[in-house]
């Protein structure tokens, strides 16, 4: 009886043990085929302000408390942003991003994945932070992918821009 | 199968053993953790590190087999509806916990399962750098999260009386093998180290915790986000979408309630208490199994009192009525109790078969029934614990007691009374 009750537990645990070890690492997974590269754009941003500070007249500081006279009104929403971005002179991307927050103040958030054929590709990044106007910010770069390589569009305004990291 | 919840508080432990261990030899810095993982001794931290990964994938199936389990027995209504509830969250913390648990390794699994998540929740990820700051939050994370998970297990079987977070000993052994051979047998490894630059290729993906993000990159991160939260919600509104009317509740007779508090110590959902010196019950809890009749002592059918009222006892079911029935049947060769989930003919039917008080068979044996039969549940309790405190009460080791004059012999889940002339 002991000899049976063994063998129906050794019989229970061997597909249990197949199974933890079999699922813990397969099937393998791919995001992008083998002759395939990424390109992933990344980056949060503050936009400029919606709407340009303006000094306050003596008689709007003079109604305000003491404590709160500032000088300057800043009306707190900024711009939405919108970014593009090109390959081999195709539009692949375009985004008009809100800033996030309840009052539209915070950081623009853009994450965007892209699969394209490994090889040579010319990329161009806009980017366009103010609420009217042209893009204030552009880089056009001509990068060698690999297959499974991923190229990030990075953005920094403080750096100068956009950086492709490959 | 009855013993998955207590198979989950194990390989918590096995967990959190394992665990301590690799905390200690392990590098808490992005630029380190690759590498101090890499130098654990094949022999001792390469099978901890194992077992840890294995523990873990053992507890998302234990706990997806115990949900399931539950859900088809229709056990998260009525009284139960408190711990089916309180068992949701854990789902929630117990991945939270794994998939950040695969981020410290800083491989390219870690990469992969790390940029998914971001990519789900909506967060553009800088993964060009490997921030020490970032970093020591996914530690302080992954001591956090089980921290809160075990809480929330231990407030998952506050309403169950007698809770078992232990499975046999016999089980807790064969686990504790299954995982060692899991791991000598195939041994975990990293992948190769985090690099910002690789695509995810090729991906050893732990499906019992990943595969939400391949399942996000079949669909989208919206589509993930649905399922996530409909199936949680769905969850959560299940004891409230099939409630049952709950009409029959334990009631205290004060005039007989003398407070010992045998039926707080044997009511397998905590659904009594004492409360100014008498029983109280908690009508949301209580399940009527009747457990708590069975356990007080002024259930005793030998009293002289012409109406037999019990301390607590089931409105429908009265002790009055139970010895009543006995008296009608007697005398006979002999009386057979069952528990109503396995009714058998010819037997007086008990709600759960520890609702029957010890001296309820002494009574039918010294009244002309020469022998006594009892017959519970085939397999597991409906009640969680009749048949344990049935065994307890008939072998003398829990209150009310069979007297020794009574000699009891079981088999399986019968017992068989007689009296010692």
């Amino acid at each position: 009886m002991k000899t049976l009750r063994f063998a129906a537990q050794l019989a229970l645990y061997a597909p249990l043990m197949a199974i933890l070890a079999y699922f813990s690492t397969e099937p393998r997974f791919s995001v992008v085929a083998p002759d395939e590269a990424l390109v992933r754009v990344s980056f949060i941003h503050a936009t400029q302000r919606k709407q340009a500070c303006r000094e306050r007249t003596p008689e709007e500081l003079a109604k305000l408390a003491p404590n709160m006279r500032a000088a300057l009104d800043c009306p707190r929403e900024r711009s939405p942003l919108l970014v593009e971005v090109e390959l081999d002179g195709k539009l692949i991307l375009r985004r008009e991003v809100q800033p996030s927050g309840l009052r539209r103040d915070g950081n623009a958030v853009v994450y965007e994945r892209m699969a394209l054929p490994a090889g040579r590709h010319r990329i161009v990044a806009r980017l366009r932070d103010r609420a009217e106007g042209d893009f204030n910010f552009t880089k056009d770069e001509t990068v060698e992918l690999a297959g499974g390589r991923t190229l990030i569009v990075d953005f920094n305004a403080a750096k100068g821009g956009f950086a492709f990291l490959i | 199968m009855r013993h998955l919840g207590a198979l989950g508080f194990l390989l918590f432990w096995m967990l959190a053993g394992s665990g301590i261990y690799l905390y200690l030899r392990f590098d808490t810095s992005a630029s380190g953790a690759y590498t101090s993982i890499g130098e654990l001794e094949w022999w001792f931290g390469g099978v901890l590190r194992s077992v840890h990964r294995y523990a873990a994938d053992a507890f998302v199936l234990v706990m997806i087999l115990h949900l399931a389990r539950e859900m088809w027995l229709g056990r998260f209504r009525g009284w139960r509806a408190f711990t089916w509830i309180s068992g949701i969250p854990l789902v929630w913390l117990l991945y939270a916990s794994g998939l950040i648990g695969y981020w410290l390794v800083w491989d390219t699994r870690s990469q992969f399962s790390f940029l998914a998540t971001m990519e789900w929740m909506g967060v553009a990820a800088r993964v060009g750098e490997a921030p020490d700051r970032l970093f020591s939050l996914f530690v302080f994370l992954h001591i956090g999260l089980p921290l809160a998970l075990l809480a929330g297990m231990w407030v998952h079987v506050q309403r169950l009386g007698r809770p078992k977070t232990a499975p046999p000993r016999a089980l807790m052994w064969g686990c504790a093998a299954l995982l060692l051979v899991t791991a000598a047998l195939r041994p975990a490894v990293s992948e190769p180290k985090w690099d910002p630059a690789r695509a995810a290729r090729d991906i050893a993906v732990d499906w019992f915790y990943q595969f939400i993000h391949p399942l996000m990159y079949a669909t989208s991160p919206d589509f993930l986000w649905a399922v996530a939260l409909g199936a949680t919600a769905l969850l959560l509104l299940m004891p409230y979408a099939s409630k049952t009317s709950h009409l029959v509740v334990a009631q205290v007779d004060p005039a007989n309630c003398n407070a010992c508090g045998r039926c707080v110590a044997d009511c397998p959902y905590q659904a009594v208490i004492l409360s100014e010196n008498k029983a109280m019950v908690f009508a949301e809890r209580c399940a009527a199994c009747g457990i708590c009749a069975g356990a007080c002592p002024s259930s005793t059918p030998f009293r002289s009192i012409e109406r037999l009222v019990s301390g607590i006892e089931l409105p429908d079911r009265t002790m009055q009525e139970l010895r009543a029935k006995v008296q009608a049947a007697l005398p006979c060769p002999e009386m057979v109790f069952c528990c109503e989930k396995n009714p058998l003919a010819g037997a007086i039917a008990l709600r759960c078969l520890a609702m029957l008080p010890p001296a309820v068979v002494e009574y039918a044996l010294r009244r002309g029934a020469r022998k006594v039969r009892a017959v519970g549940c085939e397999g597991e309790c409906a009640y969680r614990l009749g048949m344990q405190l049935c065994e307890e009460r008939f072998a003398g080791r829990r209150e009310p007691h069979l007297r020794a004059t009574v000699s009891v012999q079981r088999n399986n889940n019968e017992y068989r009374f007689v009296l010692d002339r």
